[in-house]
């Protein structure tokens, strides 16, 4: 399958990728490691006409501390996200997380920031990143902007980012020995989860148990109200709206994450 | 078109191509070098696999214009004409194939493997190659030929 056809620009800097990126709006598309884009383009579901390559800026990649977050440059590739000491240390839930993406070819490639901004439900960067109540830095021709997990989302691999932003960065809070969960229910290897959960510190997300990754704020509610992890997985399900494929209906989803969230409580590492 | 220059199996290489041509595309029908081959088409099945910069990628999800400027290991780059590098000569002895077509695939995801974790159990050598599919199911002698790779480099480096 070829893509339809393309100019080409490798950026030289973050600021002249926001400046093409004002310059061409709609019509051009960021690309870093391909990983969503790429697959989409070939499959005709997206057809840019200039794809701009963030993927060799390296004041993009590379994990720091600031403060109590950890910044992760936003063309931080999943390899070696889950593989870096730091975040192993420090949020030890998100380097699990990227672990589980695909498989160690897209991982090689697939970026942080590719994959938020890819806003696909069923992923498990943008649950981790809500589990963990971290935020997103964007950055555009009037400055930059830092956006919560919760309001990061609007929809189906939609996000917030204007046209002409460029996601520069993903903050997320230390966490360091802070006891998760995480959990991922899929029939076919290398595959997006069927449901996920991820759980921390009283908070809980979902994975494609509706259009965004989602909080289980009922079950939250529950948890710190009190409830065992097992009263409280029975909320699981509560306020969500998954959809359905070849792979389970709504019920089945629900179902699921009322069992996953209750052994993403139970199971807890850290 | 672009031009783009990269160093494919140690060659320094320099190309015109149109910024869409994907890279297993590049390898197979601009270098005519055909160990790569094209299965899936959908990031799936690791048929494709090469190494970029010493780490196994799927050449069907990556732009030969992403390449640029980078090192493009194929099967046929492995070992000199004639000879065989040591996870060949493994899925040879093992008979780690049935048709053959995921094979160049396994075998470049194996030596990336190996050169990120020699020593990998069974089951770390089974979740490394999650990303490539055998369409023929023979996954045990493949695996065989994965830890007997492994061995192999240990008995040359002792």
């Amino acid at each position: 399958m070829i893509p339809s056809q393309f100019d080409y620009v490798a950026a030289e800097s973050t600021e002249h990728a926001i400046s093409l990126l004002a310059e061409r709006g709609d019509d051009a598309k960021l690309l870093a490691g391909g990983h969503s884009l790429l697959p989409m383009m070939k499959l005709r579901l997206a057809a840019p006409e200039l794809l701009i390559d963030i993927g060799g800026l390296t004041e993009l990649a590379g994990v720091t501390i600031d403060g109590d977050e950890l910044v992760i440059g936003a063309t931080t590739r999943h390899a070696d996200l889950a593989g870096s000491e730091l975040v192993r240390a420090e949020a030890p839930l998100l380097a699990y997380a990227a672990s589980q993406v695909g498989d160690p070819q897209i991982r090689h490639r697939g970026t942080i920031g590719g994959s938020l901004s890819h806003a696909d439900p069923a992923a498990d960067l943008p649950m981790a990143l809500v589990a963990l109540g971290g935020s997103v830095v964007l950055q555009g021709p009037n400055g930059i902007r830092t956006v919560s997990a919760d309001s990061c989302f609007r929809g189906y691999f939609e996000t917030v980012m204007e046209p002409d932003e460029v996601m520069i960065a993903v903050r997320v809070p230390r966490r360091p020995g802070v006891p998760w969960g995480y959990q991922k229910f899929v029939r076919r290897a290398n595959d997006w989860a069927i449901v996920g959960v991820a759980a921390i510190n009283g908070r809980i997300a979902l994975a494609n148990m509706g259009a965004t990754p989602l909080r289980a704020t009922a079950a939250e509610q529950a948890l710190a109200a009190g409830a065992s992890p097992a009263g409280a997985a029975e909320h699981a399900a509560e306020g969500t709206s998954p959809g359905e494929d070849m792979h389970a209906d709504r019920e089945y989803r629900r179902h699921l994450a009322r069992v996953l969230t209750r052994r993403a409580l139970e199971h807890q590492t850290g | 078109m672009t031009r783009i220059a990269l160093t494919v199996n140690g060659e320094k290489r320099s190309d015109e191509v149109e910024p869409r041509l994907l890279l297993v595309h590049y390898l197979r029908e601009v270098l005519g070098l055909r160990a790569a081959n094209v299965g899936c088409d959908t990031t799936s099945c690791g048929a494709c696999t090469v190494l970029l910069d010493g780490k196994s990628v799927k050449s069907c999800t990556v732009l030969a214009v992403q390449a640029a400027g980078h090192d493009v290991i194929t099967a046929e780059g492995l070992a000199p004409a004639g000879e065989l590098h040591p996870v060949q000569a493994a899925f040879r002895q093992n008979h780690g194939l049935q048709c053959g077509f995921c094979t160049p695939g396994m075998v470049m995801a194996t030596v990336g493997l190996l050169s990120e974790n020699p020593h990998p159990t069974e089951e770390q050598a089974r979740e490394a190659l999650e990303g490539n599919l055998c369409r023929c199911t023979g996954y045990h002698n493949i695996i065989r030929a994965v830890l007997a790779a492994a061995d192999a480099s240990t008995e040359v480096s002792a």
